[in-house]
């Protein structure tokens, strides 16, 4: 049975208001999306494009404004409501089930009338949808066994599968390799050539660029405009969506690396991951002193476990970290810390900093043991709370006060402080993984800003990172990893986002290595 | 089909939820309890008022409500030490009654010995004896992670049996040889009688001066200290605590350990303040240790709170031991006890979040 559109749908919100406690998440939002067209949700973290479209898929209700499906007004209570109408979403976060089949993750949630799963029909089903869009998927396949870019392709299929006309897909490609976004924006354009309608939030600009049809611009909460993707640049989008001019060029280094000069040496490192696999296989890597090696590679191929193991917090099965020439313990936090290691995690929330607690409680976590902090163990209030004035003040961090805890600042901020932290204490290393994920425009020129300046005042940085944008912004030297092992180590100078995306796919280039 | 009320996560915690929390559950255990009271042909306001007058109103009263407060208290901190960090121990009722034993052998041992020594030694022994039981329990968590509140409550069953044996089943160094009939622990010399300390008409338990000074410690610790920090770190964020180097597997014991040495402190309370005697049946019967949980519950963890609800429920114990009879099942105050627990745990959900009105928006006129 293949699944034609036998009717068009447009759909059309206009003055949403979405409020939470404090917050105009949406403040009188218009918008309209027709079928046939992908058309690109862009925003920075905070713009309310994630508000705008759990109230359109049912998930929260708006406190103001209509929305509806070709001049017909609808209310969803529920995102079933509105996948019955034809509304689908892909999230973020997947919502499979890793241990069931790709088909029998489909059928899941299928009202039938018979308590036995009739899955030949569906798997059958599932085929002909797959082969219809050019999506490559075996549907007795289990989940776990899946990339994460199969994964997002068997939740696309779940949407289409339950009739979704309008897909919404929620960053689809934070989590893929170049490739893999290209593959997807392939198949996003086979479903609007049948009249289905995609919606695309997005924060960068190159992808909206490259696969909508039109883009409507969220600045905070509010509709900025709608335009057609022919009539605009990259560099007006960023403007209308920062609301003034922004420059991502490379920055400008007042110091240069000396990669002779080494300060983290990584000698022969094997470790595994949490689940007892081995996910470090024989690394070698230096950092010199003011050098910003990156670390390019699609997330979980063992970047997580690489700067654990630098920082402490795992143990190597095999081989050294050494700091200025110094071998370090293994898998002794403490150790690294007086070492000179600094270590940035990815997840800063709840790794890097201690979400329900306070800015100043949070400033002192590595620092708590020692004066002036702690005196016969007993920590000086007084003192912690001087030191977080200041490194409020001289980080510029947006908060209310000393006390408020992290989890309530916006994730600009809650960077600046872990940063802060980190800078403060003075390393000669710093192992820094997706420093700008999920942060907006303005957040990330000042990280990177606070990098350079780390970079130029002689602190060796490894930047663990997915955004070749960022990459090739910061890097002097570019290594990729593929499968736990380091798989290129180019100049980056001498490197291209085409040679970097295919070592990062796992396709070997042969290329002069530096 | 919905429901027309619907719950949403609090942002921040206003600070007037801290009190208001739990006197708005207690008016909802009252009214509940009322109903209860009611449908068994009592008048609930006699009732109450009988409870306040037997509990709290006249001095003697309330120098008894101290004794019975006492166990409560310590019981109380032990479990919010533990909560605190999120380690869920069940366990008070067992490292009470090891507590127990251990204060009772250092009053039999050192009897011949100055009070204050014989104090200090049933002091020293009763935590010894809690934490060491407690410790079981955080080392299997540390090294196997096993869960502790499996673990902490299979023990308190083996603490009873250990308490019986050394009493019914054996010529234990507890046991008074000259018990016939019914097996005794031997009774402690007077001098290892704890002191009563008078406050003007009312009199205080020495346990409960200890009990106190015992919250501001542990208020001191938790809220003041690097091993405050750090455990509030662990129970806030694991990870967080993993990137700090902060050693929770040693966190574990240790804290596990403090537990069950201020529950066996209750136990030693008990002994050297009210029985005298290791009363196998009577401390068993008395449950400190899991009402030790609910006063934990009811203070929000915080150390010195719970001094105060260790009083209120005292009070609603003794009160019961006066108003029970005849007419006056004991277990109608076991009822309300229960509903006060019922309504606390409802009510720190109002804490987390906030109970908001479904509203329809736009609703109906389809174009």
């Amino acid at each position: 049975m293949a699944d034609y559109i036998d009717s068009k749908l447009t759909v059309t919100m206009k003055g949403i208001v979405k409020r939470f406690p404090g917050v105009v998440a949406n403040d009188g939002v218009d918008f309209e999306a027709r079928a046939g067209e992908v058309h690109a949700l862009l925003g920075e973290n905070g713009a309310g494009k994630s508000t705008l479209s759990n109230v359109l898929t049912g998930l929260y209700r708006p406190d103001e404004g209509t929305i509806s499906l070709n001049d017909e007004v609808v209310h969803f209570d529920s995102p079933r409501e509105a996948l019955e109408r034809g509304i689908g979403m892909v999230h973020q976060h997947f919502r499979l089930v890793n241990s069931f089949t790709v088909a029998e993750n489909i059928i899941l949630g299928e009202q039938t009338k018979s308590i036995m799963m009739d899955s030949s029909a569906a798997i059958e089903r599932i085929s002909t949808l797959a082969t219809q869009y050019g999506i490559a998927v075996d549907p007795n396949a289990r989940i776990w066994q899946l990339s994460v870019g199969e994964q997002q392709r068997v939740e696309i299929l779940k949407a289409l599968y339950h009739g979704a006309k309008i897909l919404i897909l929620d960053e689809p490609t934070a989590v893929l390799t170049p490739q893999e976004a290209d593959a997807l924006f392939v198949v996003l354009r086979s479903m609007v050539a049948e009249g289905r309608t995609v919606i695309f939030i997005s924060h960068k600009l190159d992808e909206v660029m490259a696969v909508a049809d039109r883009i409507t611009v969220l600045r905070a909460g509010k509709t900025v405009s709608t335009i057609e993707c022919a009539t605009t640049t990259t560099r007006d989008l960023a403007r209308l969506m920062v609301g003034r001019d922004v420059v991502f060029d490379r920055v400008v280094r007042t110091n240069h690396a000396e990669p002779d000069n080494v300060v983290l040496q990584i000698s022969n490192i094997d470790a595994n991951d949490d689940r007892g696999r081995q996910a470090l296989t024989s690394i070698f890597l230096t950092v010199g002193k003011s050098e910003i090696v990156a670390i390019a590679g699609v997330a979980g191929n063992g970047q997580r476990e690489l700067a654990e193991v630098i920082s402490g917090m795992r143990n190597a099965t095999r081989g050294t970290v050494a700091v200025n020439n110094e071998v370090i313990p293994n898998g002794r936090v403490r150790k690294s810390m007086s070492a000179g290691v600094s270590h940035v995690p990815e997840d800063r929330l709840h790794t890097g900093l201690v979400a329900d607690h306070s800015v100043e409680d949070n400033l002192i976590l590595k620092s708590y043991r020692r004066a002036p902090i702690s005196k016969f163990s007993i920590l000086r209030r007084s003192v912690i709370r001087d030191q977080a004035t200041d490194i409020i003040e001289k980080y510029d961090v947006k908060t209310p006060g000393t006390t408020t805890p992290v989890r309530l600042l916006s994730g600009g901020n809650v960077q600046k402080i872990l940063l802060a932290r980190e800078f403060n204490s003075s390393p000669s290393v710093m192992v820094v993984s997706s420093p700008t994920r999920g942060l907006d425009v303005g957040a990330i020129e000042n990280v990177r800003k606070r990098l350079v300046e780390a970079a130029d005042s002689g602190v060796g940085i490894l930047l663990i990172s997915e955004d070749l944008e960022e990459i090739f912004a910061l890097a002097d030297r570019i290594l990729v990893m593929y499968e736990g092992t380091i798989v290129g180590n180019i100049a980056a100078h001498n490197a291209t986002r085409e040679s970097i995306g295919l070592l990062m796919g796992g396709i070997a280039i042969h290329q002069e290595t530096n | 089909m919905q429901s027309p009320l619907r719950l949403e996560r609090r942002l921040t915690q206003p600070k007037w939820l801290n009190w208001g929390v739990p006197l708005l559950s207690l008016l909802g255990a009252l009214i509940l309890g009322a109903v209860v009271l009611i449908a068994s042909g009592k008048n609930p306001i006699s009732v109450y008022m009988r409870i306040l007058e037997r509990g709290f109103a006249s001095t003697d009263a309330f120098s008894r409500t101290l004794i019975s407060a006492t166990p409560y208290a310590f019981t109380g901190l032990a479990a919010s030490v533990a909560f605190r960090m999120g380690l869920i121990n069940i366990g008070g009722e067992g490292q009470l009654y090891l507590g127990t034993i251990g204060a009772a052998f250092a009053g039999i041992a050192f009897a011949d010995q100055p009070t204050p020594i014989i104090i200090a030694a049933m002091i020293i022994c009763g935590m010894l004896f809690g934490g060491f039981w407690a410790a079981i329990v955080g080392v299997l968590k540390a090294k196997f992670s096993t869960n502790e509140i499996i673990t902490s409550l299979m023990l308190n069953y083996i603490a009873a049996i250990l308490l019986d044996y050394l009493i019914f089943n054996s010529k234990s160094y507890w046991r008074d040889p000259k018990s016939f009939g019914f097996p005794t622990g031997k009774r402690l010399v007077e001098g290892a009688y704890w002191y009563d300390m008078s406050f003007g008409p009312i009199t205080v338990p020495f346990g409960f001066l200890v009990a106190i000074i015992t919250a501001g410690i542990v208020w001191f610790f938790y809220n003041r200290t690097r091993f405050g920090y750090e455990v509030s770190v662990i129970a806030s964020s694991p990870s967080a605590a993993r990137y700090a180097g902060i050693r929770t597997r040693w966190k574990i014991i240790t804290v596990m350990s403090l537990s069950g040495a201020l529950a066996g402190l209750g136990g030693a309370s008990d002994v050297g303040d009210f029985r005298h005697v290791l009363d196998a049946k009577g401390v068993q019967i008395a449950g400190y240790g899991y009402t030790g949980i609910v006063v934990a519950a009811l203070a929000r963890l915080n150390p010195i709170s719970a001094i105060f609800v260790a009083v209120f429920l005292g009070g609603l114990s003794n009160a019961g031991y006066a108003l029970q009879g005849p007419d006056f099942p004991s277990g109608l105050v076991g009822t309300l006890q229960g509903l006060i627990l019922f309504t606390a745990v409802a009510g720190e959900i109002l804490t987390r979040y906030r109970i908001k009105r479904q509203t329809h928006v736009a609703e109906g006129v389809p174009a």
